[in-house]
């Protein structure tokens, strides 16, 4: 387990204001403590400092994980964001789009939402913006990019996509093996 | 398997009515082309029938009249007694469907009828008064001489009826009628007849111990499930009723051996653990519990507090479809889940992290730990999260979490948990839990639901019926010990708000329950405190030889058949202080002298067990020897142990370990190597003389400071922070 290389941080944090945009300082500056970002196993995980301290006892080898799972720093040195992270993108995300209870299951088993599915969509969403998926109950469902302006949301045809899928919470089930 | 059958439900055997009725026209051509066949084999009944027919000449011409003579109800039973008999012959000569369906009326009318039967009578000769007479008698002796309502007598004869065998039903009630006329042997009749109804009795009440040579034959062929069932049943019977309906010259024992073996087939388990659980339960409760393990568990959920409420919850599940109801009065955060119209474990609301699966037996041992907020706590083996994500609920996702498992492959199921459920103070690794304090220690609160033989959950794993022997309840309940005493000694004792330790299993063993406990109980400085649940059953504090220590009652018992939940175990200990009584000189003595008492089995683990055995005898030998001891004493200088020391320097021990230390003179007084301790039992047998207490309190200050260096050699390196903090605090009060 270490720090953040430079890079890394910056990588990450480019990723994460896509989705929370300037929130981003929210997740840092917290009332309740102070909470950090560290690497182990090329996964990037989001914890107080109180934890932090503890899980030092731990050698690196039997630590399987910490805190919250952000995501993780691909081979190719990107970062990717894990479904784990939804809790704390839900509660910052600037743009959000909530799906029909219909098309709640496809969202779920790993599909793109259709203009069909699409309930409700944030108002100035802009291509390729991310964005959180919400069932119409204000139940955070996922996260993924918004394939179409709200603009244009309105316009197309039903079986047209507007948000590509990224995440979904069907993934502790799916693929819970390769969660962190 | 036997999971299906309902007890209540008896089969009749042999055909039914309508088979009997619908006979193929080979029958009926036999009897033109055979006439004077016989059947293979007559009974004895039917023999003498058979002689009779030949003696008696046949009229056939009278048959019809019988029954015009009598217009009333009665006069199926009221028949001039000499014509009787060429009635039922004639009856006997036809198919024999229409006296079946007689006979049954026959009865039932002959009882209901039964009460106004003088007057009746008046009419006819003596013969049949005589005859009324006898018929009376013989339901007297059904009713057992009571006085019954004639229904109430016609209902018993006719459940009578239906539990005899059809054949020899129809024999018996041949018989009664047709000797009914027979003037000579009237009273050999009456006598008869009360023979058959206590045959009958006999074959449904009394029950017989099938002899050895049988059982073996047994062995081979394949049972009847149903037999074996009723056999179980009679058997439970005659135990619970020894004295009166047990066979003469037959030993409870034999009784008890049949049950087992018939127990082992019925509910297919191994010998070993149906002697297992004999000894645990009750036959009656044994049954239930057997019984209750062929049934699942109601389905339970446990709303996650971190991201919804439970009336939310519920509302979210009914409009999916699903039928639920709170759990209990006891939680307030368990549903229960009857039915459902779509899985309940890959609902929206599932993935979302608003509710985990859980059984309701795991919510008690971490409503037992209680845990609070901002403390640190440790799962020992934590997968798959369920009672982790509960203590993080409860502590409302502040302080720490440490959830360990040995298994690494069962850990991606407590991250997932973990992540779904949105628990952020857990640290998760992956360590053997024996290594505990050696990683970390210092906390406030530790549960342990310690790997075990999964004898409480058999309605899950089916497989724990045949697959465990004595070996493995021993080796899980040597680990346990291991994990119980490396757990213990994570805790920290000083702890201001906690120093608690819960220990549980899913098993109903004694030997991973009471038995662990009151081992950590001997090895540490612990006592058990209540669990904080207000239902349940005492744990043991004697079973069969074993006997614990007193304070296990308030350890905690869930069984499927009383709770429906599964078979559960949950103590909560308190620790009292950090240092460790370990193995010095003087248990090591202990150990021998235990040995030396009891010819002690080699095995390690069943010392705990002999050092119990100990009968009270031997404390009053050691009064006596006390006095000489005490002289040695004076002249000795006296040997710290820790154990005096922890004494000292924890001065809450109170009840539960001063009587551990009584219990404990018995040996101590006869081991002139100890002398601290006798000044402890002399201490509480109030006759310690001044010099002694002077002597011990020296010693108390020596062990103290030693205690105190220690501390700050060893124990720093532990749990750095708040040894320190404690420490200065210390250091500041003194001055």
């Amino acid at each position: 387990m270490r720090p953040l290389t430079d890079e890394e941080t910056k990588t990450m944090f480019e990723k994460l204001s896509k989705y929370i945009g300037e929130n981003i300082k929210l997740l840092i500056d917290r009332p309740d403590g102070t909470y950090c970002f560290r690497l182990h196993n090329d996964r990037v995980y989001y914890m107080s400092e109180k934890i932090l301290k503890l899980a030092t006892n731990i050698s690196r080898d039997k630590l399987v994980s910490v805190g919250t799972c952000f995501g993780k720093v691909t081979k190719t040195q990107k970062f990717r964001l894990h479904i784990t992270a939804l809790d704390f993108l839900a509660p910052y995300a600037k743009f959000k789009v909530w799906v029909k209870p219909g098309s709640e299951q496809s969202f779920l088993y790993g599909n793109h939402i259709m203009k069909s599915g699409l309930g409700r969509i944030t108002e100035n969403t802009s291509q390729y913006q991310g964005v959180v998926v919400y069932s119409m109950s204000d139940v955070p469902l996922g996260f993924g990019v918004a394939a179409k302006t709200t603009q244009e949301c309105r316009r197309v045809d039903p079986m047209s996509i507007v948000v590509f899928h990224q995440a979904d919470i069907g993934e502790y089930i799916r693929s819970e093996d390769t969660l962190t | 398997m036997g999971r299906k059958l309902d007890p209540s439900i008896r089969a009749k055997r042999g055909p039914g009515r309508k088979s009997r009725k619908q006979k193929g026209a080979e029958t009926e051509l036999s009897k033109f082309l055979v006439d004077d066949e016989v059947p293979k084999k007559l009974s004895s009944r039917g023999r003498k029938r058979a002689v009779k027919r030949t003696q008696v000449t046949k009229k056939p011409k009278q048959e019809e009249q019988p029954k015009k003579g009598f217009t009333d109800e009665n006069s199926e039973w009221l028949k001039p007694a000499q014509r009787k008999r060429k009635i039922e012959q004639c009856e006997e000569d036809e198919d024999s469907d229409s006296q079946w369906e007689e006979e049954d009326d026959d009865d039932v009318v002959k009882d209901l009828d039964h009460k106004g039967m003088a007057k009746d009578d008046d009419d006819d000769d003596d013969e049949e008064m005589v005859d009324d007479y006898g018929a009376e008698e013989g339901d007297e002796q059904d009713s057992d001489g009571e006085e019954l309502l004639p229904i109430e007598k016609a209902a018993r004869k006719q459940k009578k009826q239906t539990s005899m065998k059809p054949e020899s039903d129809d024999d018996d009630d041949d018989d009664s009628d047709e000797e009914e006329g027979k003037k000579d042997s009237k009273e050999d009749d009456d006598e008869e007849e009360e023979d058959t109804v206590q045959a009958n009795i006999d074959e449904t009440e009394q029950f017989k111990l099938p002899a050895a040579a049988d059982r073996a034959k047994e062995g081979l062929l394949l049972m009847d499930l149903q037999t074996i069932h009723q056999r179980i049943k009679d058997n439970v019977d005659v135990l619970s009723h020894f004295s009166e309906k047990r066979e003469e010259g037959k030993e409870r024992s034999e009784y008890l051996s049949l049950l087992r073996s018939d127990l082992c087939t019925y509910y297919s388990y191994n010998l070993f653990l149906i002697s297992k659980l004999m000894d645990l339960f009750s036959l009656s409760e044994l049954i239930d519990f057997l019984e209750a393990n062929e049934i699942h568990r109601p389905v339970t959920i446990r709303t996650n507090t971190l991201k919804t409420r439970r009336r939310d919850l519920a509302q979210a599940l009914i409009n999916r479809g699903v039928n639920l109801d709170p759990l209990g009065k006891w939680s307030k955060t368990g549903l229960v889940i009857y039915d459902s119209s779509v899985p309940i474990g890959a609902t929206p609301e599932y993935l979302a992290g608003q509710y985990m699966l859980q059984g309701a037996s795991s919510f008690l041992p971490v409503m037992a730990l209680s845990p609070q907020e901002g403390e640190s706590v440790l799962d020992m083996s934590a997968a798959p999260g369920g009672k982790t994500t509960y203590m993080a609920q409860l502590m409302r996702n502040t302080g720490m979490i440490v959830a360990n498992d040995a298994n690494a492959e069962r850990l991606k199921s407590v991250v997932g948990n973990i992540h779904r459920l949105g628990v952020t103070n857990a640290v998760i690794c992956n360590y053997d839990g024996r290594q505990f304090p050696k990683v970390m220690g210092g906390f406030d609160r530790v549960l342990l639901d310690a790997p075990c033989s999964g004898t409480g959950v058999i309605s899950k794993d089916p497989a724990v019926k045949t697959n465990k022997d004595e070996a493995d309840i021993l080796r899980s309940a040597h680990l346990q010990k291991e994990l119980l005493l490396s757990a213990i000694d994570s805790v920290n004792a000083d702890s201001s708000t906690g120093g608690y330790l819960v220990y549980s299993t899913c098993s109903i063993m004694v030997e991973e329950n009471e038995w662990v406990v009151d081992y950590a109980l001997k090895k540490r400085n612990v006592k058990l405190v209540p669990a904080g649940l207000d239902f349940g059953k005492e744990g043991f504090t004697r079973f069969k030889e074993r006997r614990f220590h007193p304070s296990l009652k308030l350890s905690r018992r869930f069984y499927p058949h009383s709770h429906n939940m599964d078979g559960f175990f949950v103590a909560k200990l308190k620790k009292l202080s950090n240092t460790i009584p370990t193995v010095a000189k003087e248990t090591e003595n202990e150990e021998e002298s235990t040995k030396m008492e009891t010819a002690a089995s080699p095995e390690q683990i069943q010392k705990p067990q002999s050092k119990e055995q100990k009968p009270a005898s031997t404390t009053a030998k050691s009064n006596m020897g006390k006095k000489q001891k005490l002289k040695q004493n004076k002249s000795e200088t006296p040997i710290i142990t820790k154990k005096a020391g922890v004494k000292a320097e924890n001065k809450k021990s109170d009840g539960p370990k001063k009587a551990k230390i009584a219990k404990l003179d018995g040996k101590t007084s006869k081991k002139v190597e100890k002398p601290v301790k006798k000044q402890k039992v002399k201490e509480l047998n109030g006759d310690s003389t001044k010099e002694v207490k002077e002597k011990k309190k020296g010693s108390q200050f020596e062990k103290k400071n030693k205690m105190k260096k220690k501390n700050l050699k060893k124990r720093i390196g532990k749990n750095k922070f708040k040894k320190l903090k404690n420490i200065l605090g210390e250091a500041e009060s003194d001055l």
